[in-house]
């Protein structure tokens, strides 16, 4: 890449490319895919109302309904692609950007939206949806992806776990611990690693002095790098992965190669540290305009499907918004619940101290 | 009743715990044929087998971290960390992980994890082989930390850990892992978060958890000789704190000395300090008096004598209090 290129939009060669950003289907030798009209469709509802969910979410936080968000805007197809590559018998562990991962795992929305409104910390149940909780310290989640996979293993079950990190955690202990325990216990996961060029303001080339998806050969396991805002591509990739990981093939890491379209979090400010032009230039590859192109191109779909979609994700985002402005405040005491399993004689005293002491307000 | 030394009666606990229940599971550091650095594992991989017994790459976090997705499988995993000093490496998954994750979920994961660290000084060893770091894990709410100080408590406190649906952080002192006893294997322990009068007394109590409550037993048979009738509380549990039974012992006594291994500012006798003065403020004859470990890091081994209370530092706080 030179320095007054934009970033990342000289794609690279190596990159798994099955649908251009024009909307041309491409093939490749490895990693081709079938897709009927249908499933085409159905990628393009996903990738529209995840976008749909993710926007209301900023506004909603703009609107000082939510504390903060983390935006998905951009890497709608590398989450979905892997996501509808998962069976239900596959554990994903996410980060906190994964609302369109959650979104294929059947969480409601509303819930992703009360961790960031605060009204918990969590608040799904990991084993009904096999989708575990967001983890927010940068990368700890990569070793309880490996942790799971080697109870998996053990349990002689036949399902993969995918774990989901950025670029800026790779260069965090944990996920290299991961992937060298991944590695010498053969466990069935899959990394997958969006690459969407920015940790906050710090570009890749802080992380990293080559590509991360090479990362993978020192520990010794494939890499591979897919184009993240390919959701054909996206799916054909992790599919592949998590089928060899079912098989005892042990892990692979993919890096999805992607952009963060729009900040950090709603509390970040990209104009501080990034050109506006590299922005214009990744709006041109992006994930969902590609699909709708080809889906038009092919005659898979008319203008009247398009509008139904659109329809779709006007009422998904009034319902989110509704439903988010409708989740009550937990109440004082639930601060003591949950922290331990069995009984705690610390937290009976405090819980009952503190209640009293609220109580003496109502007299 | 079986003589067994601290370590052993580890082992036997350990391996009835994985006799009981297939989902146990024991990981670390060279815990396999080697059978650990203090061979609190020995011999458990060769019954086991090695799915069961894990010898885990040389990276704590890794140790903690996997053993926390593994028990999100339904496994019980017991992890070894090596010694007290390599433990740091692994607190970002035991604080920010293991001990919040539970709440994080409201309820719906458990995540039955055993963190075995055996601690404490006394055996002349280099740097970060002789740490007390309680009171960072007792500072962390979602960790229940609970110290075994004899072979009998061992063997019962860490089936009992097993058992426990809370990460659990089990201190083992080092130095006491040679010390016999007779144990009976068939007797159930104390529950876990209990204290236990090791020593009755009426004119001062003693408190002390780990490798201390064989020092300040040993200082209250000197004192008796000296006239003075002094108590002995093991705390067992440092979170949970019975502080039913340190209340009872302190408001029949009305002293209390308490005694740690950790540097005793901001130490976990500051904590014992005042909720005895809280629970026992008008029984009281003297201020709770602390000795434990200076504030400086562990000293070289040629001094660690002067660093550690023993018997007559013990006895020397013992007189302060009854100067008041």
């Amino acid at each position: 890449m030179t320095a007054d290129a934009p970033r990342g939009v000289d794609a690279p060669p190596e990159l798994v490319q099955l649908l251009t950003p024009e909307g041309e289907r491409v093939e490749h030798p490895d990693y081709d895919i079938e897709l009927t009209a249908e499933e085409v469709r159905s990628l393009y509802r996903d990738l529209v109302l995840v976008r749909r969910i993710d926007l209301e979410a900023v506004a909603l936080q703009r609107q000082g309904e939510l504390g903060i968000w983390a935006s998905l805007l951009g890497q709608e197809a590398a989450q979905i692609g892997s996501g509808r590559a998962l069976t239900d018998a596959d554990m994903a562990f996410p980060t906190y950007r994964e609302h369109g991962v959650a979104w294929c795992r059947d969480v409601d929305p509303v819930k992703l939206l009360g961790l960031f409104r605060g009204v918990s910390n969590g608040g799904w149940d990991p084993a009904e949806h096999n989708f575990h909780l967001y983890t927010i310290v940068i990368g700890s989640q990569t070793l309880h992806a490996v942790g799971y996979a080697m109870g998996v293993q053990r349990d002689g079950a036949e399902a993969a776990t995918i774990v989901y990190f950025g670029d800026g955690a790779t260069s965090q202990g944990d996920v290299n611990e991961s992937f060298i325990w991944a590695s010498v216990f053969n466990a069935p996961v899959v990394f997958f690693c969006q690459n969407n060029q920015w940790a906050i303001s710090e570009p890749l080339e802080k992380q990293s002095k080559i590509p991360l998806y090479k990362r993978a050969s020192g520990f010794g396991f494939p890499g591979i790098r897919v184009d993240g805002n390919d959701v054909f591509a996206c799916l054909a990739v992790t599919r592949r992965a998590l089928q060899n990981a079912r098989e005892g093939q042990g892990p692979t890491l993919i890096e999805a190669f992607t952009y963060r379209m729009g900040a950090h979090t709603t509390s970040d400010d990209p104009t501080r540290y990034r050109l506006a032009d590299e922005l214009e230039a990744w709006k041109l590859k992006d994930p969902i305009e590609r699909v709708k192109a080809y889906l038009f191109k092919n005659q898979l779909a008319d203008q009247e499907f398009f509008e139904k979609i659109d329809a779709e994700a006007d009422a998904l985002g009034k319902d989110v918004r509704s439903r988010c402005l409708a989740l009550p405040d937990p109440p004082p005491g639930a601060i003591f619940d949950h922290v331990y399993a069995g009984a705690h004689a610390l937290l009976d005293e405090e819980r009952e101290q503190y209640l009293t002491y609220l109580a003496g307000f109502e007299r | 009743m079986t003589t067994l030394t601290l370590a052993k009666a580890l082992n036997e606990g350990l391996r009835r715990s994985m006799e009981d229940d297939p989902k146990v599971l024991v990981m670390g550091e060279d815990v396999g044929k080697l059978g650990g650095v203090f061979r609190v594992t020995d011999g458990l991989q060769k019954d086991f087998g090695e799915d069961r017994v894990i010898d885990t790459p040389l990276a704590e976090s890794g140790i903690i971290g996997t053993a926390i997705g593994l028990a999100l499988r339904g496994y019980r995993p017991v992890c070894e960390i090596q010694f007290d000093g390599f433990v740091f490496p692994a607190a970002d998954q035991i604080i920010t992980q293991l001990a919040k994750m539970p709440l994080r979920s409201l309820g719906t994961l458990k995540l039955p994890v055993v963190v075995r660290i055996p601690c404490g000084g006394g055996i002349g060893a280099v740097e970060h082989h002789s740490e007390s770091p309680e009171a960072y894990f007792t500072h962390t709410a979602g960790l229940r930390v609970v110290a075994c100080s004899n072979p009998a408590d061992a063997y019962t406190m860490i089936q009992d850990a097993v058992r426990c649906d809370d990460p659990i952080i089990f201190f083992e002192p080092k130095r006491r892992y040679w010390d016999k006893a007779d144990v009976d294997l068939a007797a159930p322990g104390l529950p876990l978060d209990r204290a236990r009068t090791v020593r009755q007394g009426r004119d001062v109590t003693l408190v002390a958890y780990g490798p201390m409550v064989k020092t300040c037993v040993e200082a209250a048979a000197a004192a008796e000789e000296d006239g003075r009738s002094v108590e002995v509380v093991d705390l067992r549990s440092l979170n949970p704190l019975d502080v039913d039974v340190l209340t009872e012992s302190v408001t029949r006594t009305g002293r209390c000395v308490v005694v740690h291994e950790a540097p005793v500012y901001t130490g976990f006798g500051a904590e014992i300090a005042a909720r005895v003065t809280e629970r026992c403020f008008y029984s009281l004859e003297a201020p709770v008096l602390r000795v434990g470990g200076f504030s400086t890091p562990y000293p070289p081994s040629r001094l660690e004598d002067h660093y550690l209370p023993d018997l007559d530092r013990v006895l020397d706080a013992v007189d302060r209090s009854f100067a008041y």
